[in-house]
């Protein structure tokens, strides 16, 4: 569990980017920040594994303060899969993976067979292992970037905006992956985006930032839709137009959804079994 | 010809000399600029006051820096190690803004992303941040090497045997295909060091040219097959 507690960030130029911000991030769920640029939610993720210290406040992961915890410490015991992949062009893949490992000191053998059998977890075909990064395409390098995340097999894993430069095909596939993999992993991730479909796709919990890391609502997908806290929620979601404001039309007798661009979006076929919807995964 | 085929061991000899007297600067201006580059690309305090004091080191003429350097650092007047300390100057003047500017060049994401997983200061510039510079340093490092080359035949003026003194002696004796010799030898020796410095890199940086091949195969359409 990570736990924010009344936390500030002023940065030394002025900028107020997060201010009085409190936030518990449940075990084993996904955590999906979610708010425009300003909103803060980059600083936030980046207060977790201490690449900003906060002016005020604190953060507990699992009950212990992090700031009485070494930063590199820290970071090698936390996932940390970023937009570009972040990966390091001068080693091949497998030695990207295997990065954090060699790091905190396993043996290189070791190191490399598990990195190996981390590609298999992610997807990733092993004929790629001594290809540099840049021989990569952009979906690959960051599903290399996720493998090099969970090859210290981390309790917590942090992802900003990990799927941010790929094409929207290819982003659908890595979504998807991660949702395969969250399943069979049960990781606490900490998801930052712009995208609020992606939230609403990976998120248990989702939290709609407003500038300066204020909390507009917090809760599953399924509550926010149902019931946004205030105008800015709807509007940011999108829940007062386009795909999202659908309508019933009777048409020969069957009951069809419209978009309100007037584009079909189905049928209705009855009502979803009790609890089928919104479910924490 | 002939001058040269009778003194074909001069020649070596001299060319040893040489060798010797411009390769301990080249390697020492290279571990004296890290640190320095290190520290000036780190702080832009220092980066102002070191890249402006070890460029005025560059505009130091050399005869009077022979003359001075025995008295500074207790050498007699015609040792060979005032010529190696010269041209270590020299060529720490040239390398620190190259490392400062190498180390500037490594892709801030990359070196954000280093951070975040977990890299330490000390770490992170041995893993990262030097490799990843390693195609501006060795850049760097063939203009020290080219010009430490060069600059080591005024060394027979001051009595440092190298292929210099095949100018000097041949000036004063009037052979003028010793003269010739020694500027053939000196562009030879220079090239040769500049040869292999560039496989020095293609050994040590084998990602560079990963990346090469994908943008020609790209260019040409090409699938890229890369053989382990």
């Amino acid at each position: 569990m990570i736990e924010f507690r009344s936390v500030s960030k002023q940065f030394p130029d002025g900028t107020l980017a997060v201010d009085d911000f409190s936030l518990t991030i449940p075990s084993h769920r996904t955590t999906v920040l979610v708010g425009s640029s300003g909103s803060g939610k980059t600083t936030l993720l980046r207060m977790i594994n201490r690449m900003v210290d906060p002016t005020a406040g604190t953060i507990e992961i699992d009950g212990v303060d992090i700031a009485s915890l070494e930063p590199v410490k820290l970071r090698r015991s936390i996932g940390y899969v970023m937009q570009n992949s972040g990966l390091l062009p001068h080693r091949k893949v497998v030695d990207n993976v295997a990065t954090v490992p060699l790091l905190r000191g396993v043996p290189r053998k070791t190191a490399r067979a598990d990195a190996l059998a981390m590609l298999d977890t992610v997807g990733l075909d092993r004929g790629l292992a001594d290809r540099y990064p840049s021989q990569l395409s952009g979906g690959q390098q960051q599903r290399v970037g996720v493998a090099r995340g969970l090859a210290v097999n981390p309790n917590i894993l942090l992802m900003d905006e990990p799927f941010g430069a790929v094409d929207p095909i290819v982003r659908a596939e890595l979504q998807q992956e991660l949702v395969r993999l969250q399943s069979e992993l049960g990781k606490t991730v900490v998801f930052v985006t712009h995208d609020v479909d992606e939230a609403f796709l990976l998120g248990d919990q989702v939290v709609i930032l407003e500038e300066g890391g204020r909390i507009a609502q917090i809760g599953s997908p399924t509550d926010i839709l149902a019931h946004p806290a205030n105008d800015f929620v709807a509007s940011f979601i999108g829940a007062d137009r386009g795909k999202r404001a659908l309508h019933v039309e009777r048409h020969d007798g069957r009951e069809v959804l419209v978009d309100s661009d007037g584009r079909l979006a189905g049928v209705l076929v009855g009502d979803a079994a009790p609890g089928q919807v919104g479910v924490p995964r | 010809m002939n001058w040269v085929w009778a003194n074909l061991d001069l020649i070596r000899d001299r060319t040893l000399d040489h060798l010797i007297l411009s390769v301990p600067p080249i390697i020492l201006s290279f571990v004296i600029a890290l640190p320095l580059g290190w520290l000036a690309n780190r702080y832009r305090l220092s980066r102002g006051v070191i890249l402006t004091v070890s460029g005025l080191l560059y505009a130091i003429p050399s005869f009077p820096m022979f003359i001075v350097l025995p008295a500074l650092v207790g050498t007699t007047l015609r040792s060979p190690l005032n010529l190696v300390i010269a041209l270590t100057i020299y060529g720490v003047a040239l390398m620190v803004r190259v490392v400062a500017d190498g180390l500037a060049s490594v892709d801030a994401d990359v070196q954000r992303s280093a951070v975040a997983v977990g890299f330490s200061t000390w770490t992170n510039f041995w893993q990262v941040e030097l490799p990843l510079s390693g195609p501006v340093l060795l850049a760097g490092l063939r203009v020290v090497a080219v010009s430490t080359v060069s600059l080591a035949t005024v060394g027979a003026v001051i009595g440092a045997q190298s292929l210099g003194s095949l100018f000097t002696d041949g000036f004063q004796r009037g052979i003028q295909a010793e003269i010739i010799t020694g500027i053939v030898a000196t562009v030879l020796l220079a090239l040769l060091l500049d040869g292999a410095l560039v496989a020095v890199g293609r050994l040590a940086l084998p990602w560079t040219r990963a990346r090469k091949s994908v943008r020609a195969a790209a260019r040409l359409r090409l699938p890229v097959e890369v053989t382990p």
